[in-house]
């Protein structure tokens, strides 16, 4: 048997979780303790099985009146996955105009996720050329 | 010179909310100056979500939360300056104003400060040692990384826990820096604590409670910096000082209400939150001058930001219709008691219901805030989770007040 201590992030209450698991089958979960509601619960066994969260970042953009387009995953993506997602989002150049929502990745990381992007961008006409 | 019936100084998020409230309740003759060449204040650098769960009930990332806005205010069609900075403003509420290199001067009925606040920099908490480059607040590393595309280093070190710190961590991280520590001077985090979460603890990034940089070492470029333990009272203890080797520190220290106009202007300031005093109105000391969001006191969200600054709006317009909102002399002043730190507003009217926003001094469980007039408890309320980082807001019906000649908050 193992214990994991968490605090709850559902709400500004912040329980001090405690999570005891099964040492011998990782994600078997005996018993969780501390919560103040059934969110914080479920919340907790969600971290301890499979921790998902919203990623953010930003891809450059070629000729924008912005340098960088910032730019969000839709639906959370497990934490395991975080440095193959942010890999693509890397390898990603955009051109622009942009506008905000617009899809850039589908299934990054094969993540049931899409990326999407958080702030339009117009050309810029000087930048336009000159970095093309 | 130019006449105008509100003018709005900062095109953040608590000056986009004042002039489309001021707009909505009947004020046609609203102009907006803001300094950037864009609106939306300091949103535009904080791509991170999470803000809006109160007004949208949804996560949005800053620029998204700040279209909302931009879009709103667009809509209605309100006059807006952008490059153009106050350089000064007075009693008479005339504004001398820099715009495309000319120098204008404009005439106004009202006023509403909206300027937010800047970082408190290293000079601010005297860090001893070399001044090398690689030493950034949080803020300036989050506006070159996030809007100049700017490498700011890749060996880090993060001095003080406040939320752009925590945040800066996990955006350094992904963007593939090594963030080695945080340190905080006090005996808790200074952030939200699901920040702690997500930022430091997804990534283990360590959080050195009652630790401090001592010294700032390097030549040219940063090469580490010496950090201690410190005793209760916040001196650093000298057997635990130790070195360690960075390129980059952040400094995530507080923030300051930026009130240089407010200063000039005359208006009386409140040493406790660093902004001005204002009444339930959110009129400062002189008629007609409001103000709201961050340049009034800092907020741990933008949400609250966008109500100030719409209530402070609202009050600014009614003010130009209605005439006079409460005379100052009759104004009962806000006392606090045990373990209050500050109250928004600091006097009050009693003409109308009102929101107070207050912050406590040190964390707790299961305390309860009390409201008292001279005579009488006007409120009682549990609160189960208190935290100086996490601001409160109780609701006051005026007519809960009975003998109005002071108010007292306390906690228990």
């Amino acid at each position: 048997m193992s214990r994991r201590e968490l605090t709850c992030v559902i709400c500004p209450i912040g329980c001090n979780i405690s999570i005891i698991i099964d040492g011998n089958r990782p994600t078997q979960i005996i018993r969780i303790q501390g919560n103040a509601c059934k969110k914080g619960a479920e919340w907790a066994h969600q971290e301890v099985e499979n921790p998902l969260r919203i990623i953010t970042s930003s891809i450059s953009v070629i000729g924008g009146d912005f340098l960088l387009a910032s730019v969000k995953t839709t639906k959370p993506i497990p934490l395991i996955k975080v440095k193959q997602v942010m890999k693509e989002i890397h390898e990603r150049k955009l051109i622009a105009p942009v506008s905000m929502g617009e899809v850039v990745i589908s299934n990054p990381a094969n993540c049931d996720t899409e990326i999407v992007v958080t702030r339009s961008i117009q050309i810029n006409p000087v930048r336009s050329v000159n970095e093309k | 010179m130019l006449n105008r019936d509100i003018v709005i100084i900062g095109g953040g998020p608590a000056g986009l909310a004042a002039a489309i409230a001021a707009k909505e309740t009947g004020c046609s003759n609203v102009l907006l100056i803001e300094r950037d060449h864009i609106l939306g204040g300091i949103l535009n650098q904080c791509i991170h979500d999470g803000f809006g769960l109160e007004t949208f009930n949804e996560s949005l990332t800053g620029p998204e939360y700040a279209a909302r806005f931009i879009n709103n205010f667009n809509d209605l069609g309100i006059e807006v300056m952008i490059g153009t900075i106050v350089l000064s403003l007075n009693a008479d509420k005339i504004l001398e104003v820099s715009t495309a290199g000319k120098y204008i001067r404009i005439k106004t009925k009202t006023v509403i400060l909206t300027m937010g606040c800047r970082e408190r920099t290293r000079g601010a908490i005297s860090i001893p040692g070399s001044r090398p480059s690689g030493v950034y607040t949080a803020g300036m590393a989050q506006n070159l990384m996030n809007l100049e595309n700017i490498c700011i280093g890749n060996n880090v070190c993060i001095l003080g826990s406040g939320d752009i710190g925590l945040i800066m961590a996990r955006r350094m991280t992904l963007e593939g820096a090594h963030v080695q520590a945080v340190f905080e001077i006090l005996p808790y985090c200074s952030g939200l604590s699901r920040n702690v979460q997500q930022c430091l603890n997804d990534y283990s990034i360590p959080l050195f409670l009652n630790s401090t940089v001592t010294e700032i070492i390097g030549n040219g470029r940063l090469e580490g910096i010496n950090v201690a333990q410190v005793d209760t009272n916040g001196f650093p203890i000298l057997e635990t000082k130790r070195f360690i080797s960075c390129d980059t520190l952040l400094l995530s220290v507080g923030l300051i209400p930026e009130n240089e106009l407010t200063r000039e202007a005359g208006i009386e300031l409140d040493p406790l939150t660093g902004g001005a005093v204002v009444n339930d109105f959110y009129m400062t000391s002189i008629t007609g001058i409001f103000a709201c969001g961050n340049v009034l006191h800092v907020h741990d969200l933008v949400d609250w930001v966008s109500e100030e600054g719409s209530e402070a709006g609202k009050n600014a317009a009614s003010f130009l219709i209605n005439g006079d909102i409460g005379s100052k002399e009759n104004h009962i002043p806000i006392m606090h008691g045990k373990g209050i730190k500050y109250t928004i507003p600091q006097r009050v009217s009693l003409k109308k219901d009102f929101t107070l926003s207050l912050r406590i001094r040190t964390p707790g469980r299961d305390r309860t805030l009390i409201i008292q007039d001279k005579e009488n408890v006007v409120m009682k309320k549990k609160v189960h989770h208190l935290h100086p980082a996490e601001m409160i807001k109780i609701y006051i019906p005026k007519s809960s007040i009975s003998n109005s000649s002071s108010l007292k908050v306390t906690l228990e």
